[in-house]
């Protein structure tokens, strides 16, 4: 009928969902998540004076804090290891390139998007590096008091300065994730890894053509 | 093939390259630039509701819970090497000359508050009822909080702004900056600062404090110790 909107006289007959995420892309997503919860928690009850003279017991908050640190790195190692790792490194290219359409998107300009459109992919990109920095940061903090030689003035500021820039951007993903309208559905994505076909074509549309066989094709 | 305007851009590797070079640069200008920027930061500060600006403060401590200060059973014990060992009770603390001073904390971490306001007791006159004995050149000073210890040499006490400190800022020390007193040695870090001190002991030679036991330098001068 010529008033349906587009998918659906495209895509009619096929399935509602789509696969966005594999369980690979999954794990990673939530064990970067729950480290990040945890360290969020057990960092700010060793920064914030407050928080500080309620919980006490320093020593093993700084120890829950550091492990959970450590175990943060096995466990993403781990899941790349046994993980899909061409997969892996398919999204990774996915995520690295910008096309027209995604640069244009940046100037708001509405363009139709990949499977990541291109804010996802800068928060990627932030995300990746903050990982690296935090660890970096982490593991001189921790090394510091123990040998001097790896004792700089700002390692704490880099590290906490993180902190301040990643609860700014982990509420702007929650906000986008579990609140506001047109975007949460993108959450089952990352918990059953599919996502409503209509949707995708809202969000996505370029990613979902490019999976779909031509929509007139007999199958 | 595409026109050259349609291929892709990397910007993904790139945003992950330079957020990572500046993150760690910053290591080697981070504290300097920010010292800067801090300063004028502050009338917006200023203007915040006082809740919401971080004090600064970070409270390290090393046991599972922080003492409590009773202002009726609290006291003060010097003993060691001195003709006369006695303890202060808080009140007798408190009607001691009491000094006061503003100065910076530093701590070995690299985080510091600047223009804290303290008032306290001057170590020469907190010790001159003990009357410490010739040989007695050192202070120890064991915290409240076990096992938390720590020494100054009777010269390092006897600087200008070293003192034993019982107010911060206007108000009683609160628990969590070492209530009822601590020692404030501004020109060391805040190791040396010894948080609930509960007795002072005149030594006759310099024993390595809680954190000197595990690598720290025993002279915890600012900027001249430590590795900086």
């Amino acid at each position: 009928m010529a008033t349906e909107p587009l998918f659906v006289r495209q895509y009619a007959s096929e399935p509602l969902y789509v696969r966005r995420f594999s369980r690979t892309e999954r794990t990673l997503h939530w064990v970067h998540a729950s480290a990040f919860l945890v360290l969020l928690g057990s960092g700010l009850v060793l920064y914030v004076p407050r928080l500080s003279e309620l919980v006490g017991r320093r020593p093993l908050v700084k120890d829950i804090h550091f492990d959970t640190g450590l175990a943060w790195m096995l466990a993403i190692a781990l899941v790349i290891l046994l993980g899909d790792r061409r997969g892996i490194r398919r999204t990774l290219r996915e995520l690295d390139a910008f096309d027209r359409d995604d640069r244009l998107w940046l100037r708001r300009i509405p363009r139709p998007q990949g499977r990541f459109n291109a804010g996802q992919k800068l928060n990627a990109a932030l995300t990746a590096s903050f990982a690296l920095l935090f660890a970096v940061s982490g593991l001189l903090l921790w090394y510091g008091e123990r040998n001097n030689s790896f004792r700089f003035a700002s390692t704490i500021l880099l590290h906490d300065g993180l902190m301040y820039v990643s609860v700014f951007v982990l509420v702007g993903h929650l906000y986008l994730a579990l609140i506001y309208p047109s975007t949460k559905h993108a959450l089952r994505g990352m918990t059953r890894g599919t996502v409503r076909r209509d949707w995708a074509w809202e969000h996505h549309r370029k990613w979902l053509e490019s999976r779909q066989q031509p929509p007139n094709s007999d199958t | 093939m595409s026109a050259p305007a349609d291929e892709p851009k990397l910007y993904g590797r790139r945003a992950f390259l330079g957020v990572s070079a500046v993150g760690l640069s910053s290591l080697f200008w981070g504290k300097p630039v920010w010292d800067g920027v801090s300063g004028a930061l502050q009338p917006i500060r200023n203007a915040l509701p006082a809740s919401l600006v971080p004090s600064g403060w970070r409270i390290y401590t090393v046991a599972a819970t922080m003492p409590k200060f009773e202002p009726a059973s609290w006291r003060l014990r010097i003993e060691g090497l001195v003709d006369n060992p006695h303890t202060l009770t808080y009140a007798e603390l408190r009607k001691l000359p009491r000094a006061e001073q503003v100065s910076n904390f530093h701590c070995v971490t690299g985080w510091s508050v600047k223009n804290v306001h303290w008032a306290g007791v001057r170590f020469r006159d907190l010790l001159a009822a003990a009357r410490p004995r010739l040989d007695g050149t050192v202070l120890g000073f064991v915290s409240a909080e076990k096992p938390y210890f720590d020494t100054l040499t009777l010269k390092q006490a006897e600087l200008h702004d070293a003192m034993l400190a019982y107010e911060m800022n206007g108000k009683p020390l609160a628990r969590e900056h070492g209530a009822p007193a601590r020692v404030v040695i501004p020109e060391m870090y805040g190791y040396k600062n010894v948080k609930w001190v509960e007795r002072i002991v005149v030594l006759d030679q310099v024993q390595p404090g809680y954190w000197e036991e595990r690598g720290y330098d025993v002279d915890a001068w600012v900027g001249r110790s430590n590795g900086y």
